[in-house]
C-alpha cells in the first residue's frame, strides 16, 4: 500500500493508494498514528481517491483512527472514495459519522 | 440462438490450499475474480465477489488459528511465523461454477465458532479492534451464505453468486422451458 502524508496547519492529510485490507491496514494504522503523534493534528483528512479496494479490516482501521481523533476533540474527513469503496463503506455506517468531500481542498475548508 | 442440441453449460472448479496468512487474502481475491470472469458478471458483481472472498479468507487468517489472548492481531503482519513457531494453519479456497452460478467455499481447521447465529449478527466481534462486519458484508454481497462450524474442528463458509443478467434471462427461459424441475 502506498501512503503519503502532508501537514497543512493542524490538518494531517493521508493519501492512500492500493488495497486497504488485513495486510495493509496495520501499515496505515501505524503510519497515521505516528504522524498524528508527531504533528498533534486535530483534523485527519483521509484521501481515498487511489484506493481500489476496502474490506472490513480497512473499515476497522479507519474507524480506529476516527475514535482516536474524536477522543482528543479532533475530527476526521474522507475524500473521494471510488464507487466500489463507497458501497462497502455505506454498509458500515461510517458515512454517518464522517463527512465525505470530493477534494482535499473542500475538506480543508470544511 | 439456443437450440435443443446446444451443448450443456461448461463447468469448472479450482481448489487452492494456502497458509492462513495475510498475504494470501489478496491472492484469494485475484484468483476468484479471475475465475468469476468465466461467467457473465458485471464489474460491480465482480467487486462484490472480491469483497465477500476477502472477508471469508480474512476471518480464517485472523480468527481461526490466532492466539485467543492476542485477539485478531496475531496474524496481522502476515508472512512466515518468526522463530519458526506455531504453524499458521491452512485455509482452503474452492471456487466452482456450473455455467450459471459461482460457488465459493472457504474452509479452515481452526478453533471454530461456538454460536454461528450470534457471530453472524452485524457488529458482533470478539476483537475490539474490528467492526464485526465480515459476515454482514458476505451476506449482502452474495446471493447465498452458509456458515458451518464446529468448535475445535474448524469453519466452512459457502457463498453463491449469480450474474444478474443470467438471473433475468434464466427467469425468462424458465417460463417457456419444458425441462423437468
Ligand atoms: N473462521 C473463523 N474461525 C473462528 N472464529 C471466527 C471465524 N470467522 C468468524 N469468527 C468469529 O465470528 C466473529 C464475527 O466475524 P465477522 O467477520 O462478522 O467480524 P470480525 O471478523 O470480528 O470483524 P470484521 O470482519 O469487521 O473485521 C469474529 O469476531 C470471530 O469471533
Ligand atoms: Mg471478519
Amino acid at each position: 500500500m502506498k501512503i503519503e502524508q502532508e501537514v497543512r496547519g493542524r490538518s494531517l492529510i493521508i493519501r492512500l493508494g492500493g488495497e486497504l485490507d488485513v495486510k495493509s491496514a496495520p501499515e496505515f494504522r501505524e503510519a497515521t498514528e505516528a504522524a498524528l503523534d508527531r504533528h498533534s493534528s486535530n483534523h485527519l483528512i483521509l484521501n481515498l481517491e487511489n484506493v481500489s479496494f476496502v474490506d472490513s479490516s480497512g473499515l476497522g482501521a479507519i474507524l480506529g483512527r476516527y475514535r482516536r481523533l474524536q477522543q482528543g476533540g479532533g475530527r476526521m474527513s474522507l475524500v473521494a472514495p471510488a464507487p466500489n469503496v463507497r458501497r462497502v463503506m455505506e454498509l458500515s455506517g461510517l458515512f454517518k459519522i464522517m463527512p465525505v468531500f470530493r477534494a482535499e481542498e473542500r475538506a480543508l475548508e470544511g | 440462438m439456443r437450440t435443443v442440441s446446444s451443448p450443456a453449460p461448461l463447468k469448472n472448479h479450482v481448489r487452492m490450499e494456502m497458509a492462513a496468512v495475510a498475504d494470501n487474502v489478496a491472492l484469494s481475491r485475484v484468483t476468484v475474480a479471475a475465475f468469476a470472469a468465466q461467467l457473465d458478471f458485471t464489474l460491480d458483481e465482480i467487486e462484490d465477489i472480491r469483497v465477500a472472498v476477502s472477508e471469508a479468507v480474512t476471518n480464517a487468517v485472523v480468527h481461526a488459528y490466532g492466539d485467543a489472548d492476542l485477539g485478531g492481531g496475531v496474524n496481522h503482519g502476515g508472512g512466515v511465523n518468526p522463530a519458526g513457531g506455531a504453524n499458521p494453519g491452512t485455509v482452503t479456497l474452492e471456487v466452482a461454477h456450473d455455467g450459471e452460478a459461482l460457488t465459493i467455499i472457504v474452509t479452515d481447521h481452526g478453533r471454530g465458532i461456538a454460536d454461528v447465529a450470534l457471530a453472524r449478527q452485524p457488529a458482533y466481534t470478539t476483537d475490539p479492534e474490528r467492526m464485526g462486519l465480515g459476515f454482514a458484508i458476505m451476506e449482502s454481497f452474495s446471493d447465498e451464505l452458509e456458515v458451518a462450524s464446529e468448535v475445535g474442528r474448524g469453519t466452512t463458509v459457502r457463498m453463491v453468486k449469480r450474474p444478474r443478467a443470467a438471473r433475468a434471462s434464466g427467469a425468462g427461459e424458465a417460463a417457456g422451458d419444458d425441462r423437468p424441475v
